[in-house]
């Protein structure tokens, strides 16, 4: 009778075969005096072989190529999410906290400019490590349990900042629109509302948008920071991949290199951007 | 034991999430002190060499030949637009192969630059990048008939730049560099990624000592750097309301 049961197969050495570690020294005790010197000479051999290892520029380049895509698509990509889910919720926070510095209660305006002033003298690392470690890594509820990604926790950590920096921006705007006219929507009727909405507002968008810009690419430069804390973006896959090319020092050039260089490409057309609208926007006196 | 360190013994016990290991244990104590003492050295430091390579910069912005202009040009957009934490890692890892190395004790192979000497290095770069643009707009606030006036009187391009345009410079572009200054200042922190011994890392040392001492450790940091940068934004503030020109600007 056949059957699919594996209990009734016959012992099968090749399948069942364990890894005994005893077993290699016994072999060679039990082998010949032979085998004990060409071995020797092998363990003699091998620091020699690894000195004298022609490692080259051009290997740790090509090694370096293969593991291009891999650090673009799941590396550089985080980040770029990282920076832009910040710049969201830092931008979302940071407007209300600004318009809460000019509001026109006393203790409001306290309250935000504290909390601005808080955020932005706090180093960004210090912040990122706080949020990183303090904050659960999971939440427990009565049936189910819900892991956070690390990466969110860096986009609330690094969104922070961000806000007290947008808050600083609208702050500012608001502040350069001249009081005259504050003083002439008031003239002709305007609430205090409406002239804040209809007639302020409208003028800050455009002062407030280069310098958004600009924060927009501090943050993303920011972003490698959170290798730091273990998130698998470009920096750490940098790494594992230099260790899974066995670590050797040529590859740290090719690796490094790539991350300036493709932070560079993405920072740098915001600069010029920026540049541009800044002029385009300038006040003209 | 006084009964400072008594009360926090006591808290740790009664309260285990709040430990503050560094207030009675003296290793953690001297770890944080440790720490104190490198961010406010490397800070010192970062902040004479960045502000060396601006004012350097700066007049070799303005030189003659073409090579010299486009070299500074590179190097400050080099340097605005790349992250400084994978800066400090290309310095200290990549770059610092090709230093040459010292053996203090016949058998260990050190480099000569240190990794505090990567970060003193690296960090002065990337600020003075951005001090190089702040001064170069101080020195265009410079009217060009003082400029002129400069020449006239026979000064040559070094001995105006230092004597005349620099003095008037400095003081026009205080505001923007104290912003920079206090930037650099948090941005020492991120030496914690090539291992430099400063606050922070001292810090994540304690806490990975005492895993209780999580909220005491976040807590210090918190504090203590609000307050450096604090202290840097007054005294800085305070420097710009003292050698404010009369009647010029807001």
């Amino acid at each position: 009778m056949k059957n699919n049961f594996s209990i009734l197969y016959t012992y099968n050495k090749k399948l069942y075969h364990t890894v005994d570690s005893t077993r290699f020294s016994f072999w060679l005790v039990n082998s010949g005096y032979k085998w004990c010197i060409a071995f020797l000479f092998l363990t003699i051999l091998y620091p020699v072989n690894a000195m004298a290892s022609n490692y080259t520029y051009t290997m740790a380049f090509q090694a370096f190529l293969k593991w291009v895509p891999l650090l673009v698509k799941s590396g550089f990509v985080l980040n770029v999410i990282i920076s832009f889910f910040a710049m969201m919720i830092g931008t979302a926070l940071g407007v209300i906290l600004g318009l809460a510095q000019v509001s026109q209660y006393k203790i409001v305006r306290i309250f935000a400019s504290s909390v601005t002033q808080l955020f932005r003298n706090i180093p960004w690392l210090v912040l990122l490590f706080i949020i990183m470690l303090t904050f659960p890594f999971e939440i427990e509820t009565d049936d189910k349990i819900y892991k956070i990604p690390d990466w969110t926790k860096a986009v609330f950590g690094f969104s922070l900042p961000i806000m007290a920096n947008i808050s600083e921006i609208v702050r500012g705007a608001i502040k350069s629109v001249p009081l005259g006219q504050w003083e002439a929507a008031e003239s002709l009727a305007f609430s205090r509302q409406k002239t804040f909405w209809q007639i302020i507002l409208p003028q800050c968008y455009k002062r407030m948008i280069p310098p958004w810009m600009n924060w927009y690419a501090i943050l993303s430069m920011a972003t490698p920071l959170v290798s730091l804390l273990g998130v698998e973006e470009i920096i750490t896959l940098s790494r594992q991949a230099m260790e899974a090319e066995n670590n050797n020092p040529e590859l740290l050039i090719p690796f490094y290199s790539f991350a300036l260089l493709i932070f560079f490409a993405y920072c740098y057309p915001i600069a010029k951007f920026t540049i541009a609208l800044e002029k385009r926007y300038a006040v003209k006196l | 034991m006084t009964g400072f360190e008594q009360y926090f013994i006591e808290l740790a016990d009664t309260h285990p999430k709040w430990n503050f290991v560094y207030f009675y244990q003296e290793v953690e104590r001297s770890r944080i002190i440790t720490g104190i003492y490198y961010t406010i050295g490397l800070s010192i430091l970062t902040v004479f060499f960045s502000v060396v390579v601006g004012l350097v910069g700066a007049w070799m912005q303005g030189s003659k030949s073409k090579l010299a202009r486009l070299t500074v040009q590179g190097f400050i957009q080099f340097f605005r637009n790349t992250p400084p934490f994978v800066q400090l890692l290309f310095f200290y890892f990549a770059l610092g192969q090709f230093t040459p190395t010292h053996s203090p004790d016949g058998w260990l192979e050190v480099p000569i630059i240190s990794n505090f000497g990567w970060a003193v290095i690296s960090l002065s770069l990337f600020a003075g990048s951005y001090n190089v643009e702040i001064f170069r707009s101080g020195i265009e606030a410079v009217p060009v008939s003082t400029r002129e006036a400069a020449e006239s009187l026979g000064y040559n391009r070094f001995q105006s730049f230092t004597k005349i345009i620099l003095p008037l410079c400095f003081r026009i572009c205080l505001p923007s560099l104290n912003n920079n200054l206090i930037n650099l200042v948090k941005t020492t922190t991120q030496a914690f990624g090539i291992a430099v011994p400063e606050l922070l890392y001292q810090c994540i040392s304690v806490y990975n000592d005492y895993s209780t001492s999580m909220n005491a450790v976040m807590l210090l940091m918190f504090i203590v750097f609000f307050l450096i940068v604090g202290l840097i934004a007054w005294s800085s503030s305070a420097l710009e309301r003292k050698l404010k020109i009369p009647g010029y600007g807001v």
